[in-house]
């Protein structure tokens, strides 16, 4: 046992030394490329050689030099009318699809992503260790599970209470002598019991007044419910799989929703988006074909809002995405996991003000907050959250 | 206390403790009219209503839909401004602007500070032509014959009748544009008889004829106040209305501002004012006189004399001495500041205008405060070619007239004869952008397109060029002016190439035209200064003036700084925006001196019948200190029959002027008046939001004490306790909010402040504030979150100080008061009272000194408003949207689409105010945490900072010691800077700094011109 995990060690720091003399070999930064890559290339290209829309990139390098790949990838059109042998004969085998210019990319960038394939392919067991994302969909139903062990054991301690009460009047009766022919019951018992009860007022006011607040609290529970849609997850015009894009594909979440870390709204992609790479991938697919019946007929597609805050509430995605950092999971759930997505969180003003209590504020290597955070060390040992430099106002998001 | 010798009044009503006044001086509302109270039974069915409703609104969620784009502009992001540079030219008003859009629909104008001329200030006109745009009432389709038409058939009909034409009129106002002036020119290449006529509504042909005759220049130079030390206008709105307004605005204040710092500028102009009415100009000077119309002649005859006696050269003119107020003052200052003052007047009046440029020449001035290397554009029109035009269509010579975005038979003195010579042409087309007065009685109507949807440039000055772009695709099946002249011409009705093409080959020198775009301008003035030697008849002229005769009440009509011409009409943020003197919206008024008023037996609240020949017009009357007596001043650009529902208020004055001999100069004699109802209430702000008799919020002085005490006109009040005076701050019953992070502040300067209004403007579109109608202004309930205030003040003679003689002239309403403009909005006391009673919370502080307020929260108790010591809080009794009581632009889909996405719109039953504009603090912040930084300082602006055209207002944090607001502070803490109503202890965000005037001293007998009318009884 222990010799088979000392081995699995051995390998891992063998593969992390192999991955690192990799990266220095290469001369590219493989975690700069990953990102390149999969926000840009992974739509079309696998790292391996299987076929997405365009080639699979593995061993790319030993099938065309830099420089060729430089001038490819600032400009394929140049290149196809260039009459280049090779580009013309992949543009053939694409069905004359061709790539996605990316003119800004310079020598750095190609090396990095190339640098990113080769790691990809020396090493696929590496890609695996991805999943330090924090899961707080899970808390939930685990919530709930924990609800129905909790009611399962309140009934089960019920049953034993009547159990052993019933045993310890047997007991008694027959402790006293008594026979047990003369043993009211338990039918009898019950109702003079209860006969007794119901004369008692001290017990009819406690049970009244227990009706009347379990009421209260029922109807006031309900009354905050309205207008909270958590779980909420309507047909769409497009049965769009979440799943299938950002989960199975790992395609990056910034790709189509373009403005979310740029402005108030992640955007919901338009249908030029989705034909990057629609126009070659499952064309036939009926649900893909009503992208192309809403282009031809001029006609945007309708999608239904899951997540509606009020117009009083201000929200803005690049300041909780772009300068705090956090996940899109964090309000949105599981949405790698999610066929149908859905308002996983209520979405209500205590649940925003309760994460602006709890969350540190994303200071690092942000100069806006140099003088806030020296401020407050000089005061508190705790970490700076978003509440202690104004998280809470009203004219944060009230305006 | 300095100052109390001084009383300050904001009307007259005010300072007679008019029973109205008096009555709602504790009440922040004006309550009339709201009849019963709640009942019980109301009480059930609302309660039973609001169950119902909220079990319904829980049982299902409304589904709602978002819609992406087929395919996204690339350069569009939902939720993101874009910023496009454009032009507003409009008549000869130039201003060179940015629009901000969202989604592709503007929703708001800024300056472009990229240019030369306007320098990113923007006046209140410019700001709401951003709503005419959304104007529900404009047409939808080109029309003939009030049908609708298509543009094929109307371009081959139109085109057909052009050629069969043998005598064709084009009319519009004046052009700024290069390229439309091109196209003018290849439509009159095609139809040969084709003739451009343009004329001014506020005409200034005189002027140009008279520099013609003066100079051998038929143009209007550059003038530049900025230079000049002593400032005298004639009858002449320059900071409000006359050529360039902001452009004068900017440089008059570069002369008025002044700086407390050890070796700072300690220096002013002395502005002088002479004119009819109290104008917004004349409001702001030093010194100020009145005459009557028809002495203005004189008057300038009378100056030119005096300043040519006291140097000794020219001759003396002959006319009759008059004696106007300050005229011998302000001739000496003008001699002493020879080479470095400037006279201008407003008058359309040949005579005159030769004999300002002959005092002018006199001083100096020429090639130093007047440029002719640089002469402008503004006005054009000429006054002949319309009356012979005017002539040709009654004689019906002119068969066929097309009228380029103009409005004649409203806005042109001989309107009337316009509409009845138009039944004489064959064909009459009209480009605009309704049926407007001129439009309903052409047979064609091309529908313009709004200048937000057109390409387009304009040159307001030799040298100075700006393009304007559209920003929005047309809303209505409609087609720009010059791209239908085009078509009827038979060129390719493409006007961006056409413009395109226009600048490549002769405006741009080395710029591209995409820099030129981007930009808004392009710029290669002539730096070179140029005068002119004068050569004018002053003998004739002054022969002219002096046979001008005195008759009766003289009516003079004038433009003024919200509604102008009337070209804008129909826009209920220009109706709504007080005027800056009077302070009345929605209407003009008749404005009388409290003598004349008196002598007429009127009082305030009647109307009066207001008879010039045969016209009779009602109108109600206004009195107006600082008006002279024995005139009646009215507005023009109201009155309108066909501008739209906001439009259509008023009265119209040029029909009044029509055929007397002065009429080119809009005023004439022999005016009758008769009172005809009374007990009107006018939709008039300025006693409304009163500060319950504290009285230190205006603080004052003139500048030879400043210059000897910094701190001249402050008010330091003292609170007494056990241990002797102290400074109301420190003692306290508060605790005070930490600002660690921010403190954002404004200075507001008196003064640079010029009470034009664009601050107004500017907020109410940046907040979606409401507009409310006439109603409910009159019932004090306007919903601005920034007002100007305007205080009248009766100046005691010193000499007569404490006594009960002096007490007596303070109680005394001046006939020429001293005039001072408050910009005020909240001014978010770190103390603020209206937090400590608000009982849900709904106004509280932030930690960046802001006093936020939280409409979902309110419940519409108005403590906060009964609290405020600046009413600056507004209610909103009703819901202003969706609501067919207030059809205005929140009524309709078209005009909501002017709302600001960032900002609530504010629903019944809540108190609002100014936020402080914090949706664009808390853009600013987050542009600079995503690039990792500190704001800088200018980056974030209020809508009112960054549309004042003086700079008046500074904004910015105040705890960064590098910002203009923090410097401002330092510079004038032992200086200028007050707060209001330091007293209290409230310690507001917002400071001011003291007005100073360029007076000689605290007043002396001298500037007093008791009104000896019996005091009106009978309130």
């Amino acid at each position: 046992m222990i010799n088979n995990i000392s081995k699995k060690l051995l390998t891992l720091v063998a593969l992390v030394f192999v991955l690192t003399l990799n990266t220095f070999a290469q001369d590219g930064d493989a975690a700069a490329g990953e990102t390149l890559f999969k926000n840009n290339c992974a739509q079309c290209h696998a790292t391996d050689a299987s076929v997405v829309v365009g080639p699979g990139l593995a061993g790319i390098e030993d099938r065309r030099d830099a420089a060729w790949l430089k001038k490819w990838i600032n400009n394929p059109a140049a290149v196809i009318s260039s009459g280049d042998k090779y580009a013309v004969e992949l543009y053939e085998k694409f069905n004359k699809t061709q790539m996605t210019a990316f003119p800004a990319y310079g020598d750095a960038e190609i090396k990095n992503i190339l640098a990113y394939v080769k790691t990809a392919n020396a090493a696929p067991a590496a890609a695996a260790p991805g999943a330090a994302v924090a899961a707080p969909a899970q808390e939930t139903s685990g919530g709930k599970f924990f609800n129905i062990v909790l009611v399962a054991l309140l009934v089960i301690m019920a049953l034993v209470l009547v159990a052993l009460l019933a045993v310890l009047r047997l007991l008694s009766t027959v402790a006293k002598g008594e026979s047990l022919e003369d043993v009211p019951s338990a039918m009898d018992s019950l109702k003079s019991t209860l006969k007794s009860l119901s004369a008692n007022k001290t017990i009819v006011t406690a049970v009244i007044w227990m009706f009347v607040l379990l009421g209260t609290k029922a109807t006031l529970d309900g009354l905050y419910k309205i207008g909270v849609h958590q779980g909420y997850a309507p047909t769409q015009p497009i049965n769009f799989s979440h799943k299938l894009h950002a989960g199975d594909m790992e395609i990056n979440c910034a790709y189509c929703h373009t403005g979310v870390y740029k402005g108030k709204q992640s955007g919901i992609p338009s249908s030029s988006i989705c034909m990057n790479c629609h126009n070659t991938i499952k064309r036939e697919s009926p649900e893909i074909q009503k992208i192309y019946t809403a282009i031809e007929k001029n006609q945007p597609i309708e999608w239904v809002r899951v997540h509606n805050l009020p117009d009083l509430a201000y929200f803005n995605h690049s300041q909780h995405t772009n300068v705090a950092g956090l996940d899109c999971e964090n309000c949105h759930g599981d949405i790698k996991n999610m066929e149908v997505v859905q308002q996983r969180h209520t979405l209500t003003m205590g649940w925003c003000i309760d994460c602006h209590r709890k969350t540190d504020v994303n200071s690092k290597g942000n100069a806006y907050y140099d003088a806030l955070l020296t401020a407050h060390n000089s005061t508190s040992k705790e970490a700076m959250k978003v509440e202690d430099i104004g998280g809470l106002e009203c004219a944060k998001c009230h305006y | 206390m300095e100052n109390t010798n001084k009383r300050y009044w904001k009307g007259i009503e005010e300072l007679k403790n008019d029973i109205s006044v008096v009555k709602n001086a504790d009440k922040e509302f004006n309550l009339e009219g709201l009849e019963g109270g709640t009942y019980r039974r109301d009480f059930l069915k609302m309660l039973g209503f609001g169950v119902a409703a909220v079990s319904l609104a829980a049982c299902n969620a409304p589904v709602r839909h978002t819609i992406p784009y087929l395919n996204k502009p690339e350069d569009i992001e939902p939720g993101i401004p874009n910023y496009y540079a454009s032009t507003f030219a409009q008549a000869g008003s130039y201003c060179s602007i940015l629009v901000k859009t969202r989604e592709g629909r503007p929703v708001k104008i800024e300056g472009n500070k990229m240019s030369g001329v306007t320098k990113g200030g923007v006046n209140a006109q410019v700001h709401a032509s951003l709503l005419s745009l959304y104007d529900n009432e404009r047409l939808k389709e080109p029309t003939k014959g009030g049908k609708k038409i298509t543009w094929a058939e109307l371009d081959k009909e139109v085109s057909a009748a052009l050629a069969s034409s043998s005598n064709i009129r084009v009319v519009s106002n004046t052009i700024l544009s290069p390229s439309t002036k091109s196209v003018l020119a290849d439509f009159a290449s095609k139809y040969p008889s084709a003739k451009h006529v343009t004329y001014d509504s506020n005409s200034a042909s005189a002027l140009i004829e008279a520099n013609g005759t003066s100079f051998g220049k038929a143009a209007i130079p550059s003038y530049l106040f900025n230079k000049a030390n002593v400032i005298v206008g004639i009858n002449c709105d320059f900071l409000g209305t006359w050529l360039s307004p902001i452009e004068h605005a900017a440089q008059w204040a570069e002369t008025r501002r002044l700086s407390s710092a050890k070796g700072g500028k300690k220096t002013m102009s002395r502005h002088y004012q002479f004119e009819t009415g109290m104008s917004m100009t004349g409001a702001n000077a030093d010194y100020r006189g009145m005459f009557k119309p028809s002495q203005e002649g004189v008057f300038v005859a009378n100056l030119y004399n005096r300043i040519s006696g006291i140097m000794g050269v020219g001759s003396q003119l002959s006319v009759a001495k008059g004696d106007f107020e300050n005229i011998d003052k302000c001739a000496k200052d003008l001699v002493a500041a020879k080479g470095a003052s400037l006279v201008v007047s407003g008058s359309n009046d040949v005579s005159v205008q030769t004999i300002v440029n002959g005092i002018n020449s006199l001083l100096g001035n020429l090639g130093n405060t007047i440029d002719f290397g640089t002469t402008v554009n503004y006005k054009q029109g000429s006054d002949a070619a319309m009356n012979q035009f005017v002539a040709e269509l009654k004689s019906g010579a002119v068969d066929a007239v097309i009228f380029l975005d103009s409005n004649p038979v409203y806005d042109h003195l001989l309107g009337a004869d316009i509409a009845e010579g138009l039944k004489k042409a064959k064909l009459s087309v009209a480009i605009a952008d309704r049926a407007n007065e001129t439009a309903s009685l052409c047979t064609y109507l091309a529908l313009n397109t709004h200048y937000l949807e057109s390409w387009g440039d304009a040159s307001p000055k030799a040298g100075y060029y700006s393009l304007t772009q559209p920003v929005i695709s047309n809303i209505f099946n409609s087609r720009q002016g010059e791209s239908s002249l085009l078509a009827w011409a038979g060129k390719s009705s493409d006007y961006q190439a056409y413009v395109k093409n226009v600048w490549s080959s002769g405006i741009l020198n080395g710029k591209t035209w995409i820099q030129a775009l981007h930009d808004g301008v392009y710029e290669s003035p002539n730096t070179t200064v140029a005068g002119a030697s004068f050569s004018g008849n002053l003998a004739d002229a002054a022969a002219k003036v002096s046979s001008v005769k005195s008759s009766g009440i003289e009516l003079y009509v004038f433009e003024n700084v919200t509604i102008g011409t009337g070209i804008q009409a129909n826009n209920p943020w220009l109706q709504e925006t007080p005027d800056p003197v009077s302070k009345v919206t929605w209407e003009n008024t008749a404005a009388f001196s409290q003598k004349t008023a008196a002598d007429l037996g009127l009082e305030v609240g009647d109307w009066v019948n207001l008879t010039i020949g045969v016209n009779t017009v009602e109108l109600p009357i206004l009195i107006q200190p600082g008006q002279a007596n024995d005139t009646v001043t009215v507005a023009m650009g109201y009155g309108r029959t066909a501008a739209g529902k906001a439009g259509n208020v008023g009265v119209a004055m040029l029909p009044l002027l029509k055929g007397a001999a002065t009429a080119s100069n809009l005023w004439v004699g022999g005016a009758k008046i008769e009172k005809t109802k009374s007990g009107y209430t006018l939709a008039q702000t300025q006693t409304h939001e009163t500060y319950m008799g504290r009285e230190a919020v205006v603080q004052e002085s003139v500048l030879s004490e400043y210059v000897k005490n910094s701190k001249a006109g402050r008010f330091e009040p003292m609170i007494a306790t056990s241990d002797g005076l102290k400074k109301p701050y420190s003692i306290t019953l508060w605790n005070g909010h930490e600002k660690k992070n921010h403190s954002w502040g404004m200075v507001i300067d008196l003064n640079t402040c010029t009470g034009c209004a664009a601050c107004v403007v500017s907020c109410q579109a940046e907040n979606n504030v409401s507009v409310v109608g006439k109603a409910e202004v009159a019932r004090a309930r306007e919903m601005h979150w920034i007002r100007i205030d305007r205080y009248y003040s009766s100046d005691a003679p010193e000499e007569e100080g404490y006594s009960v003689s002096g007490y007596k002239a303070m109680e005394t309403a001046s006939a020429n008061p001293e005039v001072v403009f408050q910009p005020l909005m909240c001014q978010h006391c770190s103390n603020a009272p209206c937090e400590t009673v608000c009982p849900v919370l709904a106004t509280t502080h932030s930690s960046e000194g802001l006093n936020q307020m939280t409409y979902n929260r309110c419940v519409g108790t108005r403590y906060c408003a009964n609290n405020c010591p600046y009413k600056v809080r507004r209610f909103n009794w009703f819901k202003y949207f969706e609501n067919d009581n207030f059809d205005f632009h929140f009524n309709n889909e078209l005009g909501r689409m002017v709302i600001n996405p960032d900002v609530t719109v504010r629903s019944r039953g809540v108190i609002e105010k100014c936020s402080m504009c914090v949706q664009r603090i808390q853009a600013g912040k987050l542009t600079a945490k995503k690039e990792k930084r500190r704001p800088v300082d200018g980056e974030i602006e209020t809508a009112c900072s960054q549309s004042c055209p003086t700079n008046a207002i500074t904004f910015g944090d105040m705890l960064d010691p590098e910002s203009r607001v923090s410097k401002l502070l330092v510079q004038e803490e032992e200086g200028r800077r007050f707060q209001l109503l330091e007293e209290i202890n409230v310690i507001p965000q917002v400071n001011y700094l003291v007005k100073i005037r360029n007076k000689d001293g605290v007043k002396k007998a001298e500037a007093v011109a008791h009104t000896d009318h019996a005091e009106h009884a009978g309130h």
